[in-house]
């Protein structure tokens, strides 16, 4: 174990191994797993809580191409996951955030972060399958399962997707994966305001093409749609929402660079607050009205269902979500964690003293 | 529990809706699982969510078990009565609350039936996707209590990939509603927890479930091979080749002569398995698809391929797929059927090992399975009213059950634990494992009235005798899978 960080701000502690992953959970009264700290308002918590790093416990232990999944110790690294299944023709569909910047499966777990791919086959939550973790207790346990279809006990490594680390620290994740589509190609559409760009998300998604992304930019101008599957399929189906819509076929070059920056959140700026908020396509026309007068961009994902909202000022976007009871949550800049409206249950606080009786993880509370 | 508590809770709802007499009760005594039965203290049939909502707030004061109902199609006993606990059913909570098309949800009350969600959505060009085989019969409740699956999970998850929000009543009382109308979600999954609780954590009164777009153009071929082999071959070459099909599914010999006397379904003679396989999608992508899917199995030697040529032809081998469960009921008057789940590579494996396994019980199964996934159907035939028959097929189901587990696949794919498997579960899940599961299920239901005696190990077994197939199972209307 190695702790010889601990006199700076990001100190922290960094078990090598599983086994010492769940000793430090047990000599730590408080504390907070981190990854590679991609999100960092994610990890500004109390200084209470000691954090644990899991970037050192790291690697895929199991993956069989022909099961459809892998598993991989908690702090292994997106990009290496990436490169690994590409290498078999599989990949992601939730198509991972942040994988450029050293985002670790855990903690893209812990954040409940998926990318624009989540359109088509579902999100992060969609695709997990199992975890080993440490609870409160110090008692290292394994939900879920395996194998790609499973309903035996309750399903735990969901509720672990977006739980911030509050219920239990991951150490091992099993996913399900896809084969990956032999060709993608994207178009750029424009659109004359935000009425027009949340109709066309709504239409996109609802028509015969199954888009597999659907975004729109950060300018507001225009939206991305992204086509997967076989090449001359695509080039076909391409024509005719051409012909519907205004807009271009991006190439193989500029379409790598417009997914790279949205996937990196590139387009925001490094020092500012950057919102995740759970949205529909027929709420983005308020939203944007409301932020029409702060500094703010969006980035709308998923067809309508997620806008990443970047501003200098976190806490007045904050307050503006609460107005349109909105729910977001706060990866990066000074803020709230939690962005809007978010009800106070019970149940919330049975189930952490259920899974964290000591209270050795943060509070879940808003 | 005392005549003022009953007379308390009768009055709580008109006398139509509150029965009590020994032959009403009979009909809810046992589930899809007909060989448990148990007769329950009452059944309470509430209307509206207020009424679920007194009925487990009283149940929550007086300390009364309670299980949730819907179509009674649990085919692992999970709607099983309690002993001196009351059912609450709700089929009539059965409408369909709001339908929105340009968001593609549906918000529905937990006594809608499956099928019903995607009659409504056709309208729209869409559909839902989970389609248990029960899918006329069974309700949505049903179906999130215990996350139930269908012929297309590889491709599209289980009911929780489609469940968006959940409003409900937890055995605490509390009312809680979690999610909302935007696939993504904010926080902790809760709605992913709920879902598969089995009935153990509180009842659901109103669910947002996600429509998808009707694929516009299917490409389904049914093909027959000499061996069970090589129709798993077959699957492998196919998931190798890096397509994925909606849906991949294999019947055995048993299986086919049963779909064949039931709904007269034909088959490419003299084969030992058929195997179903659907490509869905845009027209474009399943055109190109279709020949790489069809160049694979005409290599795999099939003794015949045989693509749908029409819809109506689609609808015919889905049919007999469909149809196979209930259909085996005509070659035995009684059956088990497990649904484990192996790592795919190893189903030749485990169907060779189940056909030792069965012969060595003296006993026949028919196999009917999800190949893409690895879920096994074994239906494991007997006649109840020879003596010792019914304790030799419940063995030999507890050791398919172990040999799926052992070789590190799942004690259940879509069934969900129930009664039937619950001593099973220290197979799969360790003591802290299960101490934890245990102390999340007190969290929602600290006095222990949902549904207990279910999932977990132990607690008193109830009565257990043969009694045939389930009414419905007979005519026909439902199946088993």
């Amino acid at each position: 174990m190695n702790d010889d960080s601990r006199s700076n701000s990001l100190r922290e502690i960094t078990p090598l191994s599983i086994d010492e992953l769940a000793d430090a959970v047990r000599s730590t009264p408080r504390l907070l797993a981190v990854g590679a700290r991609t999100k960092p308002r994610l990890s500004n918590v109390a200084a209470e809580f000691e954090k644990i790093s899991t970037r050192r416990i790291s690697g895929i232990i199991e993956y069989d191409p022909s099961e459809f999944t892998f598993t991989a110790l908690a702090g292994t690294r997106l990009d290496e996951i990436v490169s690994a299944l590409a290498e078999k023709g599989q990949y992601l569909p939730f198509d991972p955030m942040l994988v450029e910047a050293g985002a670790t499966l855990g903690g893209t777990v812990a954040s409940g972060l998926s990318g624009p791919g989540r359109l088509r086959f579902g999100g992060i939550r969609d695709f997990i399958l199992g975890v080993r973790f440490v609870d409160g207790a110090g008692r290292m346990l394994r939900m879920g399962g395996k194998v790609v279809k499973n309903a035996a006990g309750f399903d735990l490594p969901k509720f672990f997707v977006g739980s911030l680390g509050c219920f239990g620290v991951l150490g091992e994740l099993t996913f399900k994966v896809f084969p990956r589509p032999t060709c993608t190609l994207t178009l750029q559409l424009s659109v004359s305001g935000i009425d027009d760009a949340a109709r066309l998300l709504a239409d996109a998604s609802n028509k015969r093409w199954e888009p597999d992304a659907l975004e729109l930019l950060p300018d507001g101008q225009s939206v991305v749609l992204r086509l997967a599957g076989p090449e001359s399929s695509l080039v076909e189906i391409s024509r005719e929402i051409l012909r519907e819509h205004s807009g271009e076929s991006l190439t193989a070059v500029e379409a790598a660079t417009l997914w790279r920056n949205l996937r990196e959140f590139r387009w925001a700026d490094l020092n500012g607050a950057l919102i995740k908020v759970a949205t529909t396509a027929s709420q983005l026309p308020s939203l944007h009205e409301a932020l029409k007068n702060e500094a703010a961009q969006m980035h709308v994902s998923a067809g309508g269902d997620v806008a990443y909202i970047a501003s200098p000022d976190g806490a007045a976007i904050a307050a503006k979500l609460q107005e349109l009871t909105l729910r977001g949550i706060m990866l990066r800049g000074t803020g709230p964690l939690w962005c809007g409206r978010h009800a106070k249950s019970d149940i919330t606080h049975a189930v952490k003293n259920a899974l964290d009786p000591d209270g050795r993880f943060p509070r879940i509370d808003p | 529990m005392s005549i003022r508590s009953l007379r308390r809770l009768a009055s709580l709802l008109p006398c139509d809706r509150f029965l009590a007499e020994p032959q009403q009760l009979a009909t809810y005594a046992s589930d899809g699982l007909t060989a448990f039965h148990e007769q329950p203290l009452a059944i309470a049939i509430p209307e509206t969510i207020e009424e679920v909502i007194t009925l487990v707030r009283f149940c929550r004061d007086e300390e009364l078990a309670f299980v949730a109902r819907g179509s009674g199609t649990s085919l692992s006993g999970g709607s099983l009565p309690i002993a001196g606990g009351i059912v609450i059913a709700l089929n009539r909570l059965n409408r369909i609350l709001r339908l929105d098309p340009a968001q593609r949800i549906a918000v529905v009350e937990p006594g809608v039936i499956n099928l019903q969600v995607t009659q409504a959505a056709a309208a729209f060009n869409l559909h839902y996707a989970p389609d248990p085989s029960s899918q006329s019969i069974c309700t949505i409740g049903g179906n999130v209590a215990f996350n139930s699956g269908g012929a297309h999970c590889l491709k599209y998850g289980m009911t929780s990939n489609h469940v968006l929000g959940i409003k409900a009543v937890l055995a605490s009382g509390e009312l809680v509603e979690w999610g909302s109308a935007s696939r993504e979600n904010v926080g902790a999954d809760w709605c992913g927890l709920f879902t598969g609780n089995e009935g153990l954590f509180g009842i659901a009164l109103e669910i947002t479930l996600q429509l998808l777009p009707r694929p516009e153009c299917y490409h389904t071929v049914l093909a027959g091979y000499r061996t069970l082999e090589q129709a798993g071959d077959a699957v492998s070459a196919i998931i190798a080749s890096g397509l994925l099909p909606g849906a991949m599914e294999i019947m055995d010999a048993l299986a086919l002569e049963a779909a064949t006397a039931a709904v007269h379904a034909e088959y490419p003679p003299g084969c030992e398995a058929v195997l179903i396989v659907e490509l869905e999608g845009p027209r474009e992508v399943v055109a190109t698809e279709c020949q790489r899917l069809d160049a694979i199995i005409a290599a795999s030697q099939p003794v015949q391929a045989r693509p749908a040529r029409d819809a109506d032809e689609r609808v015919a081998i889905w049919k007999g797929r469909k149809s196979a469960f209930s259909a085996v009921g005509r070659l035995s008057p009684d059956f088990i059927v497990q649904d484990g789940v192996v790592p795919r590579k190893r189903l030749g494996e485990a169907l060779r090992r189940i056909g030792e396994m069965t012969r060595d019980a003296g006993l026949r199964c028919a196999n009917v399975f999800h190949a893409g996934d690895g879920n096994l159907h074994p239906l494991i035939l007997f006649d109840g009213r020879e003596t010792g028959t019914l304790a030799r097929a419940e063995a030999l189901a507890g050791r398919i059950l172990k040999m799926c587990v052992e070789m590190g696949g799942s004690l259940t794919g879509e069934h969900g634990i129930g009664m039937e498997k619950r001593d099973y579960l220290p197979e799969m899940f360790t003591a802290d494992e299960i101490d934890c599961m245990q102390r999340v299920r007190a969290a929602f239901d600290p006095n222990g009235i949902a549904n207990p005696g279910k999932m977990f190990p132990g607690g008193e077994a109830p009565a257990l005798q043969q009694r045939g197939l389930h009414p419905l199972e007979k005519s026909g209307a439902i199946s088993r899978e």
